[in-house]
């Protein structure tokens, strides 16, 4: 028990928590745009593939680490555009397309991936880091949360910036309106397409960068399949959080926690079997459910698509 | 969803003026999708540097034309087939059991510890029962946790049977790892059944038992989702939850029910494939076969006769597509993307029918 407690044991799960963290946080704080708007946005995990495979391929491309960013981006939004297009516009069902979407962003980037790196799988360059003065010095803390990829910064500073949105703007007002009552909004004189058509987009940009994150910073290469069900966390997340961006936060650090736990307790020198471990951020996910899943309110028109003048 | 597809089905019968008209019109909304998503997929192939008419013509030629590619189609049918009975079943009762690749490892690895060591006590025909039961009942068990929260807590179900997924994927190697690991081999994987005393094989071909298994379950739950009295239980839950507590139905009760019946298939899917394939399980075995069956089920509009026909073009699809993979040099990913192709061409044609049918 004792060496669960040193500082580099405590040091290493942090780390870990934050790194696997950042890309959950972004799926779930996308995911949770979304589902605010009435979207469900099952395709997410496809959007993050996406955003990994092209973050990667452009950074490693063009040795241009931001590049990489805006073009996992791009990918992730490319597939959001697509998603928008027949859910929102066409209003198919948001289950059908997610999953069509989610299987195929999978095969095409493990057929491109064989064509293009499979004999020589590649890594980028060890990420950028950009160390906060002063607060880098603390102990355990520092080295863990404050000597980090820029984005890490970013995507805990969207936090606060999307429950301001939320909270305090007509902008975060409608996007309730359009996923409670849709025909309320349609009445105001306001666009629910619009407004659905562009909240899926930002989910694809926020899981597009998720993806490039794992892909570019923390693991340095493009896998298949990599992703393994963190856009599908990232929907629990958003689920969990009911609208409140800080409560995706805290489950995003909770559950990275759960997914680095190995390589911590490898730190610590217990050998614990992967997979026990890679059983336990799904283990905890439903644990969370049966406990509090009675809470976990969505809103009322997710799901629907509206189609005006239809009941 | 599952109203929207039958009311179009139905409609596509009623209002057209003849046998002939609706023939076409079925052609249409189903053969113009999966003509559509071999080009489009084919398109892919191209941009690879693939030549399209090839793959597919060594596809069909491995998969469909060839004896020896024929017979592993057809048992390759054998799991596939009962994962369709499994998501007939609930899709027709408005349930989302997108988790029957947990399901199914479960069931296998039952399977899998069962008979190697069942053999050595009981005759061989009592061994393949029992752990073919065993497989049913532990796929059941393992719905059962987003069983209760669906029924009780109204958790949406889609969420929590992806996540015993992933559990059960870990799980089942860690079964096999730690608890049923064969202490005769290096390889991490399971006691093996011998062939002998595996399922049959068909009429002296290699053609696995499992397939007169898998077809059973197809019809069955076709007909008993449309033909009986609980059928029909079943599909009011699914399409009107409110109207089937008015109707005096246990709501909760048939979703558990639902539930179970789903997931005992996908787990009897996965004893199948040990029981009639391949003897044990090996650590890290993970064929994902349900995902793919998804789309097909929606392709034949939750019909047992037509999803048989489907799963059988499918398999001839993964068997040739497998062969491909070491011949052309095409991973079988490929797979993958034709088939979300076609399942988000199948939306499309379903909307655009819709659509005319409307303005007509």
């Amino acid at each position: 028990m004792e060496a669960l407690l040193t500082a580099a044991f405590l040091t290493a799960l942090l780390a870990g928590a934050v790194a696997a963290g950042v890309p959950l946080l972004l799926a779930g704080l996308g995911e949770q745009m979304s589902e605010k708007a009435g979207v469900l946005n099952i395709g997410i995990e496809g959007m993050m593939l996406m955003g990994a495979y092209l973050g990667f391929l452009v950074a490693f491309e063009s040795g241009n680490g931001a590049l990489g960013f805006v073009a996992g981006m791009a990918g992730g939004m490319a597939v959001a555009f697509v998603m928008a297009i027949l859910c929102v516009g066409l209003a198919l069902n948001q289950i059908v397309i997610g999953i069509g979407l989610t299987l195929g962003v999978e095969g095409l980037t493990a057929l491109l991936h064989h064509f293009q790196f499979s004999t020589t799988y590649p890594r980028l360059p060890a990420a950028w880091r950009m160390p906060v003065p002063g607060l880098v010095e603390l102990p355990v803390i520092g080295p863990a949360l404050f000597d980090r990829h820029p984005l890490v910064y970013l995507a805990f500073l969207l936090v606060p910036l999307l429950a301001w949105l939320y909270r305090r703007t007509a902008l975060g007002l409608t996007l309730r309106a359009a996923g409670e009552k849709p025909a309320a909004l349609d009445v105001a004189g306001i666009d629910v397409a619009t407004v659905r058509f562009l909240a899926v987009l930002f989910t694809g940009a926020m899981a597009g960068l998720g993806g490039a994150f794992m892909a570019n910073v923390a693991a340095g290469i493009f896998i298949p399949f990599m992703t393994g069900g963190a856009g599908f966390i990232g929907i629990v997340l958003a689920m969990l959080a009911r609208g409140r961006p800080a409560w995706v936060l805290i489950g995003a650090v909770v559950f990275g926690g759960a997914l680095s736990l190995t390589t911590a307790l490898q730190v610590a020198g217990l050998n614990v079997p992967t997979d026990l471990i890679q059983m336990l951020p799904f283990a905890a996910v439903m644990a969370v459910l049966v406990l509090y899943g009675r809470k976990a309110r969505l809103p009322a028109a997710l799901g629907l698509p509206y189609v005006r003048g239809a009941r | 969803m599952s109203a929207s597809l039958e009311t179009t089905l139905d409609e596509g019968g009623a209002d057209t003026s003849g046998p002939r008209r609706a023939l076409a019109h079925l052609a249409l909304v189903t053969l113009g999708p999966i003509l559509a998503a071999l080009v489009l997929s084919g398109l892919v192939l191209l941009a690879l540097g693939v030549d399209p008419f090839a793959y597919y013509g060594y596809v069909a030629q491995r998969g469909l034309f060839s004896w020896l590619g024929l017979q592993q189609t057809l048992t390759r049918m054998a799991p596939l087939l009962c994962l369709a009975a499994a998501l007939i079943v609930a899709f027709r009762a408005g349930i989302w059991n997108l988790g029957i690749d947990g399901q199914f490892l479960l069931g296998a690895v039952t399977s899998a510890a069962l008979a190697p060591f069942l053999i050595t006590v009981l005759p061989a025909g009592a061994v393949l029962l029992v752990a073919a039961a065993g497989a049913a009942l532990v796929g059941a068990l393992w719905s059962l946790l987003p069983a209760l929260l669906r029924a009780y807590q109204q958790v949406n179900e889609i969420i929590t049977t992806l996540m015993m997924t992933f559990l059960g994927v870990s799980f089942a190697n860690l079964l096999v790892k730690l608890v049923f690991l064969d202490p005769g081999t290096t390889v991490p994987q399971t006691r093996t059944l011998p062939v002998a005393d595996r399922l049959p094989t068909l009429f002296g071909t290699t053609i696995s038992g499992g397939l007169v298994l898998g077809l059973v379950a197809v019809v069955v739950v076709h007909l008993v989702m449309t033909r009986t009295a609980f059928g029909l239980k079943l599909r009011t839950v699914g399409e009107s939850p409110l109207a089937a507590r008015h109707a005096g139905l246990d709501v909760p009760l048939l979703t558990v029910a639902v539930f179970a019946i789903s997931a005992g298939f996908a787990g009897l899917a996965g004893g199948i494939e040990i029981l009639g394939v391949h003897g044990n399980l090996q650590a890290g075995w993970n064929p994902a076969y349900g995902l793919a069956v998804i789309p097909l089920v929606f392709l034949a509009r939750f019909n047992g006769f037509a999803a048989i026909v489907f799963v059988f073009f499918y398999s001839a699809l993964m068997i040739g597509g497998e062969s491909a993979a070491r011949r052309i040099g095409v991973p079988h990913y490929f797979t993958l993307v034709l088939v979300a192709n076609l399942l988000i061409l199948l939306a499309l044609a379903e909307y655009l029918d819709h659509r005319r049918r409307r303005a007509g």
